[in-house]
């Protein structure tokens, strides 16, 4: 069996559904070892231990220079390990930082990754979901990153002794891109939408009013989603999203409320495992891959659909 | 106040011909490879040929020497989607065009644009769409910036070009926040969906489209071995491609008043709830 190494960005001691499942993903693999470019706690520590991490490298520092600490890092840390698999989440900057160390160390760069063999071929979706396509590494490391919902979370039967090394960081010699200025977004208290094991996704179709939709997804314990045209006109912020030029979802159910389901919005959920749609035309091509689809008033139908999962709930 | 005039810009905008999302995509059983016969110019790339030519026509037009050059790799096909980056206001067109250039991967992708950049010469800003929409990694721009030595400003939702520091401010999220990045030439911009509006060309661009110059080149000009790109220079192979059984339509009901109920015993019955 290989060595594998998963890096991380930041590290608390609730991790990330995406986080845990890589963290399951790298205990496969020979000497599981974790990287992170920020402190961990003890609280994270005992978190990594029980997945059966055996190695934790670490190196905090804040440098006002974008991305050039956490490339520091885990170039470091790849060196230190000599891991034949290095595991990213597949947000931008995680799979950046990966494909640019694939460059630097002549070695593979795959991309939302599903799963990975222990031969090292990783599985993942082509063209929107169509096509599940296998490939691996031909030279150097693979750097892989793990598109979440994709892997059963599971912790090991028992926690290994972490062992902790500090990095030394060599100074890099990247071209400077300063952070001038850093904007908090407003926390929400749902899922985050790539992680959520329930989508309920608004578009056209609420007319400005996405409490309907919120609603639902509330009484789900569900993230909130949107098609491409309800960001565009301002109802609800563009990290909803989902879409070929937003986020690709993958819960195990999908509600989607007053979306038509034109390709660019299929390509963003159609390996939902289950999905719902509610829409007023009979017409809408949502409703070819809804394995349920309500010809109706979403307006009506969500609040008692969450009506109804409270009751029941109760 | 007189209109300062500032050292023409050079810019090249990477595009790619790619399958058309609006109908079925194929990747071919015995190659392994996409089925680029039915490509357009993907529709993301759009965006970053619009933010090239806004920076020029913000900072005196083309008027005042700077250059747009549209630059694709690929077959003979790929061409298309120079022409259709003309047509939106590029100034001429850089076409690596070589069949060994076929079954590139990210990392040998990389290595020919950027040798295709540096052959260009002297260029200050490279500028990308998000994604392409057919491989859809998203990590070609990054690549290129790690091979160029360019500072890397990806993703950007907003892009500001201060002609005379010669620096570029993006917006870019991360995390949880939203951050304000800023770097001097030479830089690679990625630009997201978010950037701007692109044009429509009219009859006008469409015409003068067909004056721009659209130069031909192939590996052995840039200066890289056949071996360096394909499937021989990438790090990568697919080993199988299998076609995903296209999801059944289920049951669908008109709400005749009880539609939400019935939607709770779907997810009751799935065990979903």
């Amino acid at each position: 069996m290989p060595s594998a190494l998963v890096f991380f960005t930041e590290l608390s001691a609730a991790p990330s559904k995406g986080q845990r499942e890589l963290l399951t993903l790298v205990s496969g693999f020979e000497n599981p070892a974790v990287a992170v470019a920020n402190q961990v706690s003890d609280e994270a520590q005992q978190v990594l231990a029980s997945y059966g991490v055996v190695k934790l490298f670490t190196a905090s520092g804040d440098a006002p220079v974008f991305g050039q600490h956490e490339i520091s890092v885990l170039d470091a840390a790849v060196q230190a390990t000599a891991a034949k698999l290095v595991l990213l989440a597949n947000d931008n900057f995680s799979r950046e930082l990966g494909a640019r160390l694939a460059v630097r160390r002549n070695g593979a760069i795959i991309t939302d990754v599903i799963g990975i063999s222990g031969d090292l071929v990783a599985t993942k979706d082509e063209l929107a979901g169509s096509y599940s396509v296998q490939a691996r590494a031909t030279n150097g490391t693979l750097f892989a990153t793990l598109k979440p919902n994709s892997i059963e979370d599971a912790p090991a039967a028992s926690s290994t002794a972490l062992a902790v090394e500090e990095l030394a960081l060599e100074n890099s010699n990247d071209a400077k891109v300063r952070i001038a200025a850093a904007e908090a977004k407003g926390a929400s208290d749902r899922p985050a939408l790539t992680e959520a094991r329930v989508v309920v996704a608004g578009g056209r179709g609420v007319n400005g009013d996405f409490g309907p939709v919120e609603d639902l997804a509330d009484a789900l314990g569900a993230a909130v989603g949107a098609s491409r045209a309800a960001t565009d006109a301002g109802w609800i912020s563009h990290d909803a999203q989902i879409g070929q030029t937003g986020a690709t979802v993958a819960p195990q159910l999908y509600i989607s409320a007053g979306i038509s389901g034109a390709i660019q919005q299929k390509a963003g959920m159609q390996t939902s495992k289950f999905i719902i749609a509610i829409n007023k035309d009979v017409d809408a091509p949502v409703f070819e891959i809804a394995d349920l689809g309500i010809v109706g008033d979403l307006a009506k139908v969500l609040p008692q659909a969450a009506e109804e999962i409270r009751r029941r709930k109760a | 106040m007189s209109e300062e005039s500032t050292t023409p810009l050079k810019i090249v905008v990477l595009v790619k011909h790619v399958p058309d999302v609006q109908f079925d995509r194929h990747i071919d059983s015995g190659t392994l490879r996409l089925d680029r016969a039915e490509s357009v110019l993907s529709e993301l790339d759009e965006y970053a040929v619009e933010a090239a030519v806004s920076i020029v026509e913000a900072n005196g037009g083309f008027a005042a020497g700077h250059e747009v050059i549209a630059a694709t790799m690929g077959g003979k096909g790929s061409g298309n989607s120079v022409k259709k980056a003309l047509q939106m206001g590029a100034s001429s067109g850089l076409h690596l065009n070589d069949d060994a250039l076929a079954g590139s991967d990210t990392i040998a992708t990389s290595k020919a644009l950027a040798a295709l950049v540096e052959h260009a010469g002297n260029v200050d800003l490279v500028i990308t769409g998000m994604s392409s929409t057919d491989a859809e990694t998203s990590v070609v721009p990054a690549q290129l910036a790690e091979r160029l030595g360019f500072a890397q400003l990806t993703h950007a939702l907003a892009v500001e070009f201060d002609a005379a520091q010669r620096e570029l401010a993006i917006k870019r999220d991360h995390l949880d926040r939203t951050l304000t990045l800023k770097a001097n030439l030479p830089a690679v911009l990625s630009v997201t969906d978010q950037a701007n509006e692109p044009r429509y060309p009219n009859f006008k661009a469409i015409m003068a489209a067909k004056k721009k110059t659209v130069t031909e080149l192939d590996l052995a000009a840039i200066g890289l071995d056949a071996a360096a790109v394909g499937a021989l220079g990438s790090n990568t192979e697919v080993i199988a491609a299998e076609a995903r059984p296209a999801r059944q339509a289920g049951t669908v009901i008109n709400d005749s008043g009880q539609a939400g109920i019935a939607l709770v015993d779907f997810l009751a019955e799935q065990k979903l709830i």
